[in-house]
């Protein structure tokens, strides 16, 4: 699989044996860590557009895995893949400026009202037309925890998953040796690519923007942010086509409908309630020695502690 | 209808892990709701004692896989038998430990299975749906209930047409309670070289240090928990202090795990442990709706925090207004004054 590839791709032909494909999996998401006063509405419900749009945290540790094996076997290279609307192509942008190769903004309306078993469908069905020999992205995303689409997404290609890797501790063109991190401890395992793997919270930061690279493509827009633009970008990106960012939408990775979007999806949203507290009789209480000694006194006369 | 499964995962003492005895006792209890049967499926090594295990929990039937190589936990071939026995059996309901093994297998299982998996349940409620457009109906479904979206709502999720309905659950969210009636459970061996091959075993686990659970925040009466208005690891050093003095354990929130201040062994909330204590002292939490799912049945409640608008007062049952490093010592020095 090296080889072939290899032999298309003329710059790759020094490393004829050793250079790695790997796809980071990476999502935009809402803030949801940073709720601030203004995130809800008068009548309760969420005001989306008061939380800022980030790149999801554990999908950076995903990166900077994927640039970690970069660094160990050189001539690999590290396609971004984000799922969203036209505004997520700043994932890809990001991802370029710490150092990724390139990136595709999967964007559809047909994916709209995916759970994540029809997202991880379309994202497998990306994957295949990227075709790597690894795909790296964070554990959860923290607008759903749900830890759900790296899994779904190996199962799809029918490969085996490494999940909460923290570590590489070796990596060659055939083998990858990682560190997981479980719950009360960790676990080292080997494996041959190809291979899906979840990386967890605990594992390196991603390493930050490389200021020649933002200089480099900080014009980078897909064909949608284009038209939006007032700036006529036509003469610039003659000289320069690597600036525009590709999109694919459910045609390009060729994906069926019907596995996509509402109808794709097994699990269905029955009821949202929103978080109404129910106020206890609270005793409130100032620091001062005559409060907190009361309250003490209260505890040991009614035997919740002593 | 068909039967409630249950995937019950082994420790690394050979035993059958809390979680999923709770997920037994859940299950019982949805299953005579339904009046179906409760089948656990067991997947280890050195499995012999297994029947004895589960008999409290009113288990109808164990589906075994029992080979050396089945421990420690390997996604393929758990999911390769557990996707066997589902193809068969055609579960109505099947459940799993929200933990680093539940979340690796189910969502696995979920794909290859074409079925809607919902994450780290607060609650799993049995009841019926009417879809608005075609009107169609559908009796005793299991509703999934989470918090999402950062905890800012509550989700009832719903699988109207796929089967099995998937869920997992953190540690410590259903109670540990045996079955009123006790069962012998009938054991079904699954025929392992019909479902393994090698091509399943192609990760090699080379090196694993497990630790035996050292802090169990669920057994503890008393719990001292701090967020991340405790400010600093070394802040927390308070809280170890007053743990000590009322027989007590230190436990925290989400925050205080990921901004380092203490492990995440103690961590309360939806995607930590669910603790029913007789005494919670949240120390500047501010109280959201994911920490307060794993407390909020605490008995007693007491909040100290500088904000007197924190979230968590308005469950709590005393307020105190103010500074940790200012109270904590108070408490101790008038614990001391007053308690024989």
């Amino acid at each position: 699989m090296y080889i072939c590839r290899s032999l298309l791709t003329k710059s790759n032909q020094y490393y004829l044996f050793m250079s790695l494909k790997i796809v980071v999996l990476a999502k935009q998401v809402p803030d949801t860590r940073n709720v601030g006063k203004d995130a809800m509405k008068a009548d309760g419900t969420v005001n989306r557009g008061a939380l800022p749009a980030i790149f999801n945290p554990e999908d950076l540790n995903a990166l900077e895995m994927a640039l970690t094996i970069k660094d160990k076997v050189p001539g690999t290279e590290i396609i971004i893949l984000t799922m969203g609307p036209s505004r997520a192509a700043e994932i890809i942008r990001e991802s370029i400026y710490r150092g990724a190769d390139r990136g595709y903004l999967i964007t559809d309306r047909k994916f709209a009202g995916s759970d994540t078993l029809a997202t991880s469908y379309a994202i497998s069905m990306a994957v295949k037309k990227a075709n790597p020999d690894i795909v790296i992205a964070g554990r959860q995303a923290i607008d759903g925890d749900t830890a759900q689409v790296g899994p779904q997404v190996a199962e799809k290609l029918n490969w085996p998953q490494i999940t909460y890797a923290e570590e590489v501790i070796s990596v060659n063109s055939s083998t990858i040796v990682i560190k997981r991190r479980l719950e009360r401890g960790v676990e080292t395992v080997e494996c041959k690519t190809p291979v899906l793997i979840t990386v967890h919270s605990s594992a390196p930061e991603c390493r930050a923007r490389n200021a020649s690279r933002m200089m480099t493509y900080k014009h980078a827009r897909t064909a949608t942010e284009l038209q939006e633009e007032v700036r006529d970008y036509t003469e610039l990106y003659n000289q320069r086509p690597y600036l525009e960012l590709e999109e694919w939408n459910v045609e390009t990775i060729n994906a069926d409908t019907n596995c996509l979007g509402l109808s794709g999806s097994p699990t269905k949203v029955k009821k949202i309630d929103n978080v109404v507290l129910q106020q206890k009789d609270s005793m409130v209480l100032t620091d001062s020695d005559k409060d907190v000694e009361l309250l003490m006194v209260n505890l040991i006369s009614s035997h919740v502690v002593g | 209808m068909n039967n409630i499964f249950v995937y019950c995962e082994i420790t690394e003492d050979g035993k059958i892990a809390d979680v999923s005895l709770e997920l037994l006792s859940k299950g019982r209890k949805l299953a005579d709701e339904l009046k179906v049967k409760l089948e656990a499926v067991v997947i280890g090594n050195g499995l012999s004692k297994i029947e004895e295990e589960v008999h409290p929990y009113g288990v109808d039937v164990i589906h075994l896989a029992d080979k050396s190589s089945l421990f420690p936990y390997l996604t393929l071939p758990h999911t390769a038998i557990i996707c066997d026995i589902f193809k068969r059996e055609k579960p109505e309901i099947a459940l799993f430990g929200a933990t680093s093994i539940g979340r690796d297998l189910a969502p696995r299982i979920a794909s290859a299975l074409k079925c809607g998996l919902t994450a780290d349940c607060t609650s799993l409620e049995i009841g019926d749906h009417t879809e608005t457009k075609s009107g169609k109906t559908y009796k005793n479904l299991l509703y999934q209930i989470r918090p999402a979206f950062g905890g800012n709502i509550i989700a009832t999720i719903i699988n109207p047409d796929t089967r099995p309905q998937m869920a997992t659950v953190r540690e410590g969210v259903m109670k540990l309670e045996p079955a009123t009636r006790p069962v012998k459970a009938m054991i079904k061996l699954i025929d392992m070289d019909k479902v393994l091959c090698d091509d399943m075993f192609s990760i090699k686990i080379l090196e694993r240090h497990i630790e035996a659970q050292k802090i169990n925040l669920k057994a503890a009466q008393i719990l001292v928990s701090g967020g991340y208005g405790v400010g600093s690891r070394e802040n927390f050093k308070h809280l170890y202090d007053l743990a000590a003095v009322l027989g007590g354990e230190v436990a925290a929130t989400r925050a205080a795990v990921d901004a380092g201040f203490i492990e995440h062994e103690r961590q309360v909330g939806q995607t930590g442990v669910t603790v029913r204590p007789k005494l919670y002292i949240a120390c500047g939490i501010s109280g959201a709706v994911q920490h307060r799912a794993g407390m909020d049945q605490s008995a007693k409640i007491i909040s100290i925090n500088s904000d007197p608008k924190a979230p968590i007062n308005a469950i709590a049952d005393y307020t105190i207004v103010g500074e940790i490093n200012q109270v904590i010592p108070k408490m101790i020095q008038f614990y001391k004054k007053h308690s024989k």
